[in-house]
């Protein structure tokens, strides 16, 4: 298995590498050393400017550099960029269809000992509740760097969430594997059950379909990178050839993956669906990886949910 | 400012209010006294000062305006309508569902750069508007009006600190200074006062002039473009609702309607104003 890298990192890295377009322009609000735009703040000073701590100003800023034309990208921690500025990114990012990426990181309970104040889990579904957004969430540095390229060719607003901690490559090793926007991307067949995962979750649920597959259970797994526009094709698909679904998300379960399914799933296939993710409380400091056992969100608990998905056919 | 220049601005603000009134009277609803507290600043903008051309509203090099007072639309579509941008029948719409014209500026609109409604932010996209022209070598200028009550806003201060300190010398902001919010006076509601000291403090050129007066308006524009490394404040004294006595220095009209007489009185002040200015 391939180096660990954190999303963020990735992000930075591609962004720096994709970035020599004339027409992006990059801000950050004193952070460029945690989102890690400084990695296109250092080859590309001419297009990259820091605002200070007043995130407001920067989505505004980036509003007023994409009215001219520019295709601006904004970053902040994503408990800043879907709260703090949510209005901004709702009337002057989405509301005009404005060219703005709103890059979030240190999304989710993994933040870590900084605590709960710090730990989105409730942006996916601030940020995919509003009309006109893309909402991408990549599981590793491959899908990172693919999702970042597809998000600077992309034309819109999209919000771009990354992580703090480094995590395990995964998708590289999938043959066929790439990365579109609005496309789930099947990593494993399965047909007793399917599991539908972002970001970190991704990876847990790579782990929770072998913990199943040593009990003789047949795990489908599916990373939706883009959790708005939602791939309703490939969750039909999964309802009706495994007859089970388990999302398993670093976010509330309320508003997330694991709602955007259940949407799916009610519109057009109705079959046992378990959530898994933060359940409707705020995190707390804590190592990662404590927060992250301590919340359930691990494969044994996504495997847990699946055993109790396919109980409910 | 020659005399028959100064005739002319005059009485196209006289023109625009009267339009504004009219606009929102159809519709049934609107801001009046904001709209009309800055007629003259939006006449000198539109008939005198800005690099715009109706019939290439997006020219690469144009001059960018952001009304973040995004209420006073009436005064903005009507201004607009009168500059060519879209027929001043068009303003029947406004406010209807079927229409562009919606109750808050929006970008859609030939000739309006910004959405608006929000309080607070238009200063910010004008900042972006601005550095975006500097970048590319545009030569152009970025303008944000905003209320005086609307400075009240925190991110306004965000935004006038760092102009400063990016020292953005194309932004030109002008502030609405008619002493009066929704709610009642700024004295008595939370008084931003002295708005020039604060800029100033921010690292902002700031030229107090009366609001309607288009001679001394045009004048701090001109004076505003020739700041080197700062980014310039107009700080217009004006009278909510000026124009029309009844109007005038009351928050009955910031978004409240007059009444049928009311409405007639108003509509022959200004005929009286229209008529005295033309030739």
């Amino acid at each position: 298995m391939g180096e660990k890298i954190a999303t963020r990192v990735a992000y930075g890295k591609a962004l720096a590498e994709f970035g020599g377009r004339e027409d992006i322009y990059v801000f950050d609000s004193d952070l460029k050393t945690c989102t890690m735009s400084m990695y296109f703040a250092d080859k590309y000073p001419e297009r990259f400017f820091n605002v200070g701590i007043a995130e407001a100003n920067m989505v505004n800023i980036g509003a007023g550099f994409a009215t001219c034309g520019a295709t601006s990208l904004v970053h902040t921690f994503a408990i800043f960029a879907a709260g703090r500025v949510y209005d901004q990114v709702r009337n002057d990012v989405c509301y005009p269809r404005l060219n703005v990426k709103v890059v979030g990181s240190h999304a989710g309970l993994t933040v870590g000992e900084d605590g709960a104040t710090h730990q989105a889990l409730e942006d996916i579904s601030l940020m995919r509740t509003i009309p006109g957004m893309t909402v991408i969430v990549p599981c590793d540095d491959n899908e990172t760097r693919l999702a970042t390229k597809a998000m600077l060719d992309f034309k819109g607003p999209c919000y771009f969430r990354t992580g703090r901690p480094a995590v395990d490559p995964v998708t590289d090793s999938i043959p066929g594997y790439k990365f579109e926007i609005g496309k789930g991307c099947q990593l494993k067949d399965g047909s007793d059950v399917t599991l539908i995962a972002c970001g970190l979750m991704v990876q847990e649920a790579l782990k929770a379909a072998d913990l199943l597959a040593a009990e003789g259970i047949s795990a489908r797994v599916i990373d939706m990178a883009t959790i708005k526009p939602i791939d309703r094709e490939i969750i039909v698909k999964a309802a009706k050839e495994t007859g089970a679904i388990v999302t398993a998300e670093e976010h509330n379960i309320i508003g997330g993956l694991g709602s955007a399914v259940a949407e799916v799933l009610t519109d057009e296939a109705l079959v046992p669906l378990q959530r898994v993710g933060v359940n409707d409380t705020f995190g707390h400091s804590g190592n990662p990886l404590e927060l992250l056992a301590h919340y359930g969100l691990t494969a044994e608990n996504i495997a847990c949910n699946a055993k109790k998905a396919i109980a409910r056919k | 400012m020659l005399t028959e220049e100064k005739r002319k601005l005059e009485l196209e603000a006289a023109n625009i209010r009267k339009t504004a009134l009219e606009t929102i009277h159809t519709a049934g609803s609107g801001h009046i006294g904001g709209s009309f507290s800055m007629a003259e600043i939006v006449t000198v903008l539109f008939f005198k000062a800005m690099n715009i051309d109706p019939k290439d509203p997006d020219k690469k090099d144009r001059d960018r305006l952001v009304l973040s007072k995004g209420h006073c639309s009436p005064v903005m579509y009507a201004t607009l309508a009168r500059r060519g941008f879209f027929p001043v029948e068009h303003l029947k719409t406004f406010r209807k569902i079927d229409s562009d014209l919606s109750g808050h500026v929006e970008i859609h609109v030939p000739g309006v750069d910004m959405s608006g409604g929000s309080l607070g932010q238009g200063l910010s996209v004008a900042l972006g508007m601005a550095m975006y022209g500097k970048c590319n070598n545009l030569g152009n200028y970025a303008y944000a009006i905003m209320g005086d009550g609307e400075i009240q806003e925190g991110q306004i201060w965000e935004a006038a600190m760092a102009a400063g300190f990016f020292k953005v010398n194309n932004l030109i902001g002008f502030v609405d200074n008619n002493q009066i919010q929704l709610d009642g006076r700024l004295t008595e509601v939370m008084d931003p006062n002295p708005i020039d000291e604060k800029f100033r403090a921010f690292g902002w050129n700031v030229i107090n002039v009366n609001g309607h007066d288009v001679e001394e308006i045009a004048d701090a524009i001109e004076e505003a473009k020739k700041s080197k490394d700062k980014p310039t404040m107009i700080v217009a004294h004006t009278v909510k609702g000026k124009g029309v006595s009844v109007f005038e220095d009351t928050n009955r009209f910031h978004g409240g309607q007059p009444t049928p007489e009311e409405y007639d009185l108003a509509i022959k002040e200004l005929d009286d104003q229209i008529a005295a200015l033309e030739v």
